[in-house]
């Protein structure tokens, strides 16, 4: 019984420590004047755009999943980004640097669209 | 099995076969134009004209009178795709052209309407050209499906297949008095759209047929359906209405096209459009799924929903006899 208490204890305390270093952790990251890396996912299934509008902050990385059983692509239409064509779980990633609306579209089948606001 | 769309010409309503033999053949017609297993339904806002049928069952080539040929359509071979819906692509192809060896005329030639690949990769390409090749199977006239143009804008594609056509791979070729023309309508698509010509190849197909007797009978091949399918799922040509208002002055118009991944046809005035199976794996009915992917059906159900295309062009009556079989 006292074994385990200790051992409840030895693992309350290391639950501590481990949280106080992430705590400290943290800060010390945004010290140094890295902002946190937001990051959006998106799952191409159903040829649809998982989330067909999304609002995110400049910065964002989304990146794209395919899950359908055929190949998809993620075109911008304004040409600002175009991914190569995403078989099966491949995945494609861009970060948007700039606030405005992104609109995009799979080439392949362009009925598929989807946009990103970027604010 | 075979199911049988006889086109008439627009201006025969009711032309009598020579050989009165006794046999029923609107009433064949009528129930063989739904016979067979699939998804395929009849839209027709024109009538199925009765036409001379070339007689079938004959192994002797002499059943086609001189002038008559036919050819073979295949479509949709996405060689390089291994999923659920078919794990050997390459087999269910091999299995089609085994087929169209056993077909009781020899076709003049073969049509592939695109999507030869699944990504456009070299060793696909490379691998359908040698089945192709090894199969004998006699000149091969492709137009390119949206797999086929992953590359470099089409550049694998267009480096094989691209001689003697023009912009993305579009021509046009004579095969005894009939006027073949192979369109492409798988590059630039815009954003919500659906298939795209484009205004180049639009005015290349105006001038294409401009100079042609209204008598000549049309068949136009590309990969993605020129008329409305079902647009909710990108089946159909933003601008295909514009292509066939080029060829309204001509009494025979056969539009065969691919991309669907089954069977389906329409007879609207003097135009006879049609789509083919694929060789690799059927799609779902419009609207029967959540989307128009790849389709698993239980294994010994696969062949029977793959097949290929034979037309017989019947010279006597500029009618073309399309005939779909399956694999199984």
């Amino acid at each position: 019984m006292s074994t385990l208490r200790t051992r409840l204890n030895a693992l309350a305390i290391g639950a501590a420590v481990v949280t106080m270093t992430a705590m400290y952790g943290t800060s010390a990251h945004a010290a140094q004047g890295n902002p946190p890396v937001k990051t959006v996912a998106i799952e191409i299934d159903n040829f649809k755009f998982g989330i067909v509008s999304i609002d995110v902050t400049v910065g964002t990385t989304v990146t794209w999943t395919n899950r359908d059983d055929v190949p998809h692509t993620v075109v911008s239409v304004k040409k600002l980004f175009k991914s190569p064509p995403l078989d099966t779980e491949e995945t494609f990633s861009y970060t948007f640097n700039e606030a405005g609306t992104f609109e995009y579209y799979c080439s392949l089948h362009p009925r598929m669209t989807g946009t990103i606001v970027v604010k | 099995m075979g199911r049988i769309i006889i086109p008439g010409h627009a201006h025969d309503h009711h032309i009598h076969t020579p050989d009165e033999d006794g046999i029923d053949r609107r009433g064949f017609l009528s129930c063989m134009a739904w016979a067979g297993a699939g998804m395929a339904w009849v839209a027709a806002s024109g009538v199925l004209k009765s036409a001379p049928l070339p007689r079938l069952g004959e192994t002797s080539d002499k059943r086609l009178a001189a002038g008559d040929f036919a050819f073979a359509q295949i479509s949709d071979s996405h060689i390089g795709f291994s999923k659920d819906a078919n794990k050997d692509v390459v087999s269910t192809l091999q299995a089609a052209i085994s087929r169209i060896q056993a077909l009781p005329v020899a076709p003049d030639f073969l049509i592939h309407t695109g999507d030869l690949t699944h990504l456009s990769k070299p060793e696909e390409f490379d691998t359908l050209q040698q089945v192709l090749i090894s199969a004998n199977v006699g000149q091969v006239f492709y137009v390119p499906g949206e797999h086929d143009m992953l590359a470099d804008d089409g550049r694998q594609y267009l480096d094989r297949f691209g001689k003697g056509t023009k912009g993305h791979g579009w021509f046009s070729f004579d095969h005894k008095g009939v006027h073949f023309i192979g369109l492409v309508n798988v590059v630039d698509l815009e954003a919500g759209g659906l298939g795209n010509l484009g205004g180049e190849q639009l005015a290349w197909l105006k001038d294409d047929v401009t100079s042609l007797s209204s008598s000549t009978p049309i068949v136009v091949f590309a990969h993605i359906p020129l008329w409305s399918v079902y647009p909710e799922w990108g089946w159909g040509t933003d601008d295909g209405a514009q292509a066939l208002g080029y060829l309204k002055k001509f009494g025979s118009v056969t539009v065969l096209n691919g991309h669907i991944h089954q069977t389906m046809q329409k007879v609207e005035g003097h135009v006879t459009f049609h789509t083919a199976t694929s060789t690799a794996f059927p799609q779902p009915s419009p609207g029967s799924a959540p989307s128009p992917g790849p389709m698993t059906v239980p294994a010994d159900q696969l062949r029977g929903l793959l097949g290929l295309t034979d037309v017989t062009f019947v010279k006597r009556s500029h009618a073309l006899a399309i005939v779909d079989h399956d694999l199984a």
